[in-house]
């Protein structure tokens, strides 16, 4: 640590190499990207609801817009919502808490991969406004049309909205190095594997994935990159090139990225439900070997995206049969943690309510995804609106849901003062009820044919019907309702930053070592170096006065 | 159950629909006892005072048969669904059945293109019948289709047939239908193929093979 106590805001907000900052700056990033991606969906489904009419605060959508709009949403919401907050802003905060050290092991690999990330959300902004405006290829980016301004019509925005992905994936390829190296390197004395929070091992499982996914579509990328400046051929067969190529490249990583960013937020429910409930966390053995085996699995999913891609029928076998292997693991954990509930005292905090309805929200999204594993169905499902609304109750859930849980959660740790939890609970309700009802009516608008990325539905005489249009109505609505009270908690968190009841060291009486630090953490993080004697999920034990045993106390 | 949101028009229709329904009972199975259980604990073991929890860890045999033992039958439960998937499959994708005709589909741009055997009911003979965004089958008649794009990749969408397959340039891909219920009904491009991609719809019509005689009759009279 090279800096001294007397730090200009430069040097201690900016070009900070400590990990708690890197980790808010991380953090704030990905929030204010939630703003935008947001703000395009707001757009997109009042086009949908109300087609052709000018949209209040942006004007009337065009279908080259709409392309575009559909496209960012799912490439923000992902790679600069999730990604940010779930892996590196929470990753880079709590890892070096939860294991007890006083930073990353590579500092300022650390900071370079922050400032990589940032100069790609410029990029990924800028793309928006360029002449032609925003890439429209959808996230999934499939040449030739993302080959080839012929084709689809933005010169600028394709190129750059490329070029701030492929940098993503290095700002998080060096963010991953750094987690996995020191989880393996930096733990407190008397950290074995197997005291290791959950959180802190699905961390560094996703990251591993991540890492392992994420080569072959950089390369991909390159070559797509090629395609669309110098005009070379690696996708486009009028040149002898291959356009499912460039599938396979993409859902080899794409597919397990959904798992990048599940562990983590699978992680963040394990720690709020033992806490909120002062349990141990039921089979964490179990829980830790069916995360590796979904990490594992997921390599040899990919090709479910591509049953009707034109790849060989008889292929589409191998992938229905690893797809639903998949849910074995996943719902092993899922009664792992539905069992650590039992016999529980559970108290419902703002942080538990999230933590429960990742539970209830995340089943529907797991079991919705065996209709679309199942290649047979998949064929009349996939591309439809029952694809959207499945995934949306994966991702809401891992995004928003979580990404909620671990805020309230671990607000007092980081900003050493409270959030008010009578408005922590107003804006749950307000969210988790209206959620519903923007996905539910997609499932059934996708059953009955609707397919994605339409700016409107008029040619199509099937989906044009007044009882479909309802419902795209009330889903509409039904986000309008959810993003107004997104504002409460805009307010909550704001005004508790300055204003919140001050929180003390361990408020939640969690044993994590990150509740032995002070609220906030001081560069350095902990007064006295932390020695680990037991696991993380010691609550209630039998003979013991207090219900709760931290890891670093001896007796 | 699929069939109260659309039509059925096809073979595969019926099939599909039959997989849907099976996987929609088991996983709705596996909801409602994954909900019950979640709820239940939820209420059963709120804080009550003086009431303390009690210390499981999960890890000791008889505590694991609470998750091995549905672990289990979920198991069983997939090897009934992928059992159920891959036969279906096999009959509506990977098994072609004898063809009594043969059709074309060239995706572009933002247009469909079919080309219709004709009276003859061959392929590249002088009869072959070409329109735009206009599909007229035959009921109950068994249909190849060789399906291509001029560009990018469109994706050849019939819903009330359950069909969807991606039009790829430089590949032609072959799949069938049997059409078996009258009427009209929507063709999309279910895949994202730039700003017209909302403006490819094209008309898929199933008359009855006389209404298909007048109809290649008509076109011939116009001059074909």
């Amino acid at each position: 640590m090279a800096e001294g106590h007397a730090q200009s805001f430069w040097s201690r907000y900016v070009f900070s190499t400590d990990h708690k900052i890197i980790g808010l700056q991380y953090l704030f990033t990905g929030m204010f990207m939630g703003l935008v991606g947001a703000f395009l969906a707001y757009v997109f489904r009042m086009q949908l609801a109300f087609p052709g009419e000018s949209v209040p605060l942006y004007g009337v959508v065009t279908p080259l817009q709409y392309n575009a709009l559909v496209t960012n949403h799912g490439a923000i919401m992902i790679f600069w919502v999730a990604m940010p907050i779930l892996i590196a802003g929470l990753g880079n905060y709590f890892i070096p808490l939860m294991i007890g050290c006083d930073d990353m092991v590579f500092p300022r690999l650390n900071r370079l991969s922050y400032q990589i990330f940032f100069l790609s959300t410029v990029l990924i902004l800028a793309s928006l406004f360029v002449p032609g405006g925003g890439f429209g290829g959808a996230w999934t980016a499939y040449p030739p049309l993302s080959a080839s301004a012929q084709y689809n019509h933005t010169p600028w925005g394709a190129p750059l909205w490329l070029i701030a992905v492929a940098l993503e994936f290095v700002a998080f390829l060096l963010g991953g190095i750094n987690f996995v190296t020191t989880v393996m390197n930096a733990r407190a004395p008397g950290m074995g594997p197997m005291q290791i929070p959950i959180f802190v091992w699905m961390v560094v499982i996703a990251s591993i994935v991540f890492m392992a996914s994420v080569g072959p579509l950089v390369a991909g990328a390159i070559m797509l990159l090629f395609d669309q400046l110098f005009g070379t051929h690696f996708y486009d067969p009028k040149g002898g090139g291959d356009p499912i190529l460039w599938q396979h490249l993409f859902w080899f990583f794409g597919h397990p990225e959904v798992y990048v960013v599940l562990l983590p937020a699978l992680g963040i429910v394990a720690e709020v439900i033992t806490v909120f409930s002062r349990k141990k966390l039921f089979a964490y053995k179990t829980i830790l070997y069916t995360a590796f085996a979904t990490g594992i699995i997921s390599f040899f999913v990919w090709a479910h995206h591509q049953f009707v891609a034109g790849i060989d029928p008889r292929m589409a076998h191998l992938f229905t049969i690893t797809t639903l292997i998949i849910s074995i693991p996943i719902a092993e954990m899922t009664f792992a943690f539905i069992a650590t509930l039992y016999g529980g005292s559970i108290e419902f905090r703002t942080p538990m309510l999230w933590a429960l309805a990742f539970i209830a929200e995340f089943l529907i999204g797991g079991v919705t995804g065996i209709f679309l594993g199942a290649n047979a169905t998949d064929i009349y499902l996939h591309d439809s609106y029952f694809v959207v609304a499945h995934f949306h109750y994966t991702f809401f859930p891992i995004a928003v849901i979580a990404g909620f849980a671990a805020l309230t959660y671990w607000f007092p740790k980081m900003f050493g003062r409270h959030m008010n939890e009578t408005l922590g609970k107003i804006h749950f309700w307000g969210t988790i009820v209206p959620f519903n009802f923007v996905f539910l009516p997609l499932f059934v608008l996708g059953a009955a044919g609707e397919h994605r990325r339409i700016y409107s539905y008029e040619h199509f005489s099937q989906l044009f019907t007044p009882g479909l249009q309802n419902l795209r109505v009330l889903a509409t609505v039904a986000l309008v309702v959810m993003l107004l009270f997104q504002f409460v908690f805009l307010y909550n968190f704001i005004r508790s930053l300055f204003a919140g009841e001050k929180a003390e060291e361990n408020p939640w009486k969690a044993n994590t070592l990150e509740w032995a630090a002070p609220s906030p953490p001081p560069h350095g993080n902990f007064a006295e170096m932390p020695i680990v004697y037991r696991g993380p999920y010691e609550y209630s034990v039998p003979g013991r006065p207090l219900d709760y045993w931290p890891q670093h106390v001896p007796q | 159950m699929l069939s109260w949101l659309v039509p059925q028009a096809s073979t595969s229709a019926r099939d599909i629909d039959w997989l849907f329904a099976l996987i929609l009972v088991t996983v709705g199975f596996w909801f409602v006892v994954a909900q019950a259980a979640l709820f239940t604990f939820i209420f059963r073991f709120r804080r009550r005072p003086g009431v303390a929890a009690s210390y499981i860890s999960g890890e000791r045999k008889e505590e694991k048969r609470w998750i091995s033992r549905p672990h289990a039958l979920v198991i069983v439960c997939d090897v009934v669904l992928i059992v159920g998937a891959l036969l279906t499959w096999k009959a509506v994708k990977q098994d072609l059945p004898p063809a009594d005709e043969r059709i074309r589909i060239v995706a572009q741009q933002w247009a469909w293109v079919f080309v219709h055997p004709g009276p003859d009911g061959k392929l590249d003979t002088e009869d072959d019948v070409r329109t735009v965004n206009d599909l007229r089958l035959k009921i109950d008649t068994t249909y190849h289709f060789e399906l291509t794009s001029r560009d990018v990749v469109h994706s050849f969408s019939v819903p009330a047939f359950r069909l969807k397959q991606d039009a790829v340039p430089g590949r032609i891909v072959t799949g069938w239908f049997r059409p078996t219920r009258l009427g009209t009904y929507d063709i999309q491009c279910a895949e994202i193929c730039g700003i017209g991609h909302a403006l490819m719809p094209a008309r898929l019509t199933i008359e009855t093979p006389a209404e298909h005689a007048a109809w290649y009759a008509s076109r011939s009279a116009q001059g074909g």
